[in-house]
């Protein structure tokens, strides 16, 4: 079933809230937005509503975190990497265990327009020693990583999509951290394929798409889901890169810093001569729907199977 | 047996001395708001915080942060000669493989209970200690010192609109007020009078002192008992680079060392002041 994955997230902090009495969610006033409003009901004693002021929520998490609670705060991702130096300082520096959760990534938010789109933020949060960041593309991958995440100590950025998202693991699905997971694979595996794709968040389901079109017009791709961008997993894609003719990456944010910066960072470091076509935002975007700023920054499926086709000259 | 306010005031010329040697020994520091903030932290280490110097991590310690970060080698003295480390390590103040970092590091100097240095994030960090403290109800208090210039930065103003909203009256914010700052005296730069009024129009229980008045320190601190529901905040009217009369209220001062001969002169006037 199709769902948010910030409605999974909402779900799974409930469910998780009742065997971890050290669980404390911090909101700036977007708590509808960001579904910690159920959690908010059941659990008010362990809610912190702090209005329109995420660098002091920022600082507040710390300070529970250095005090033994597990803190989670959420607002949308702008709203947070807009707060880099508290991030930096309150979270990474201080390796206080608390986990910041960016809701209505990407162009994905459709018509609010760009102020409320996170673009940079994995970028931003990947350059960040002791960072965590994760990008779950489905409810299974949600509900786990979110768990994991309450678990591991230290700083974690969680990003999540405003969009439903159609199920892509079913539920024997184990979430690794930091490993990329195979979500599609053709039918005849090829002795190289014409690509791997790498997708991370909203534009998975594309990326599978145009590998399926693609397998019906006889061209072998595979898709791959990476769900941790950092620590990345790099030996993933140099594997990758030895048995493919090119790397696609897919995601909707910045392609500087993001995912695609991930796999091409991952291959030339271990030497892999594999072209990379990086699919994502290059630019800050505009108000639409979200299937037509889809379609025109290119992350839907048509565009997908033509970075896969498309000469590289 | 609590120390004598003659003899605190006996310690804090010596650690004065500590923190002019630690910055010169370093080449770099800054020596004028540390200088403002120690009968601040002597007052705190040696009759309120409830602390234990040999178990840093004591779960219901009181904590104290120093969100005015530079400030720290007037810390690290305290800390030194309450028993945190031996006095010998003052001298490794930013040296490489130290803990005694150029600005608070909670990772590398047991006792520090967060990294500051970044202004403005320390009140902040204060209120989530002290809601869950709360929360748990447990005994323990937070003191978060913030220097003036400090406040001009924005956090601080949500953190201390935030504060009331949980009436956290087990926490204390104490304002090194020495009115100097690096571009200038902080009524030039970015003036934040009249402070005392902003701070009661924000719902806080407010005392004014003189910051290095031993005794009226003390009684400042006490008092905060008296009102519950509040978070309390002191503003320690002090003088930048205290107690070196070449030092008292010249800007110079806020961020360079003294070399061999202003040391040695800041010394003598310590000692004889």
């Amino acid at each position: 079933m199709a769902k948010a994955t910030r409605e999974s997230f909402g779900e799974t902090i409930l469910e998780a809230a009742a065997d971890n009495p050290r669980l404390v969610v911090l909101d700036a006033d977007l708590s509808k937005s960001t579904m910690t409003q159920a959690f908010m009901k059941k659990y008010p004693a362990r809610h912190l509503e702090l209005g329109i002021a995420e660098q002091n929520m920022i600082g507040v998490a710390a300070g529970l975190a250095l005090s033994g609670k597990v803190p989670v705060l959420a607002s949308f991702a702008c709203f947070l990497i807009g707060r880099l130096e508290n991030i930096r300082i309150s979270a990474a520096y201080n390796k206080t265990n608390m986990k910041l959760v960016g809701t209505h990534a990407g162009i994905g938010i459709g018509e609010d327009g760009t102020s409320q789109m996170g673009l940079e933020d994995m970028a931003a949060m990947r350059a960040l020693p002791n960072m965590v960041v994760l990008q779950p593309a489905d409810h299974e991958e949600t509900r786990q990583a979110v768990y994991w995440m309450l678990a591991h100590e230290g700083p974690v950025y969680l990003r999540l999509t405003r969009q439903k998202m159609a199920d892509l693991h079913g539920p024997d699905y184990k979430w690794g951290f930091n490993k990329i997971d195979v979500v599609f694979e053709p039918a005849k595996k090829p002795a190289k394929y014409l690509a791997t794709i790498v997708a991370s968040g909203g534009p998975v389901p594309h990326a599978v798409s145009a590998a399926k079109e693609l397998e019906k017009k006889g061209f072998a791709v595979r898709v791959a889901n990476a769900s941790t961008l950092s620590p990345f997993d790099g030996e993933a894609v140099a594997r990758f890169a030895k048995d493919s003719q090119r790397l696609v990456t897919v995601e909707d944010h910045n392609v500087n810093g993001g995912l695609g910066s991930a796999v091409c960072e991952a291959a030339c470091e271990r030497g892999a001569p594999v072209p990379v076509v990086r699919l994502g935002l290059r630019e800050f975007a505009e108000s639409a729907t979200p299937e037509e700023l889809y379609e025109k920054y290119g992350l839907t499926a048509a565009a997908v199977a033509e970075a896969c086709l498309k000469n590289l000259g | 047996m609590p120390i004598a306010t003659a003899d605190l005031k006996a310690l804090a010329r010596d650690m004065r001395v500590d923190v002019i040697r630690m910055i010169e020994a370093a080449g770099s520091g800054h020596p004028g708001g540390s200088l403002s903030v120690i009968d601040l932290l002597a007052v705190l280490y040696w009759k309120f915080l409830k602390h234990d110097p040999k178990n840093p991590d004591w779960p219901d310690r009181d904590r104290l942060i120093l969100s005015k970060g530079h400030a720290c080698p007037a810390l690290y003295t305290v800390m030194a000669y309450r028993g945190y480390f031996p006095k010998e390590r003052l001298m490794t103040l930013r040296k490489l493989g130290s803990p005694l970092q150029g600005h608070p590091d909670r990772l590398r100097l047991p006792g520090i209970e967060f990294s500051s240095g970044s202004l403005g994030q320390g009140l902040s960090v204060g209120l989530g200690m002290t809601i869950s403290a709360k929360m748990d109800k447990a005994p323990w208090k937070t003191y978060v010192v913030l220097g003036d210039g400090e406040l001009q930065e924005g956090q601080c103003w949500e953190a201390l609109m935030a504060a009331p909203k949980f009436k956290l009256d087990n926490l204390v914010a104490i304002v090194d007020h020495n009115n100097g700052q690096i571009d200038g005296p902080v009524d030039w730069v970015m003036g934040i009078e009249p402070l005392e009024d902003k701070l009661r129009s924000f719902n806080w229980d407010v005392r004014s002192v003189d910051g290095h008045d031993l005794a009226a320190i003390e009684d400042a601190f006490a008092r905060t008992q008296e009102c519950a529901d509040k978070p309390h905040a002191i503003v320690a009217k002090t003088i930048k680079g205290k107690g070196v009369s070449f030092m008292e209220n010249d800007i110079a001062w806020h961020g360079s060392a003294p070399k061999k001969d202003d040391a040695d002169k800041a010394v003598e006037d310590i000692r004889h002041g």
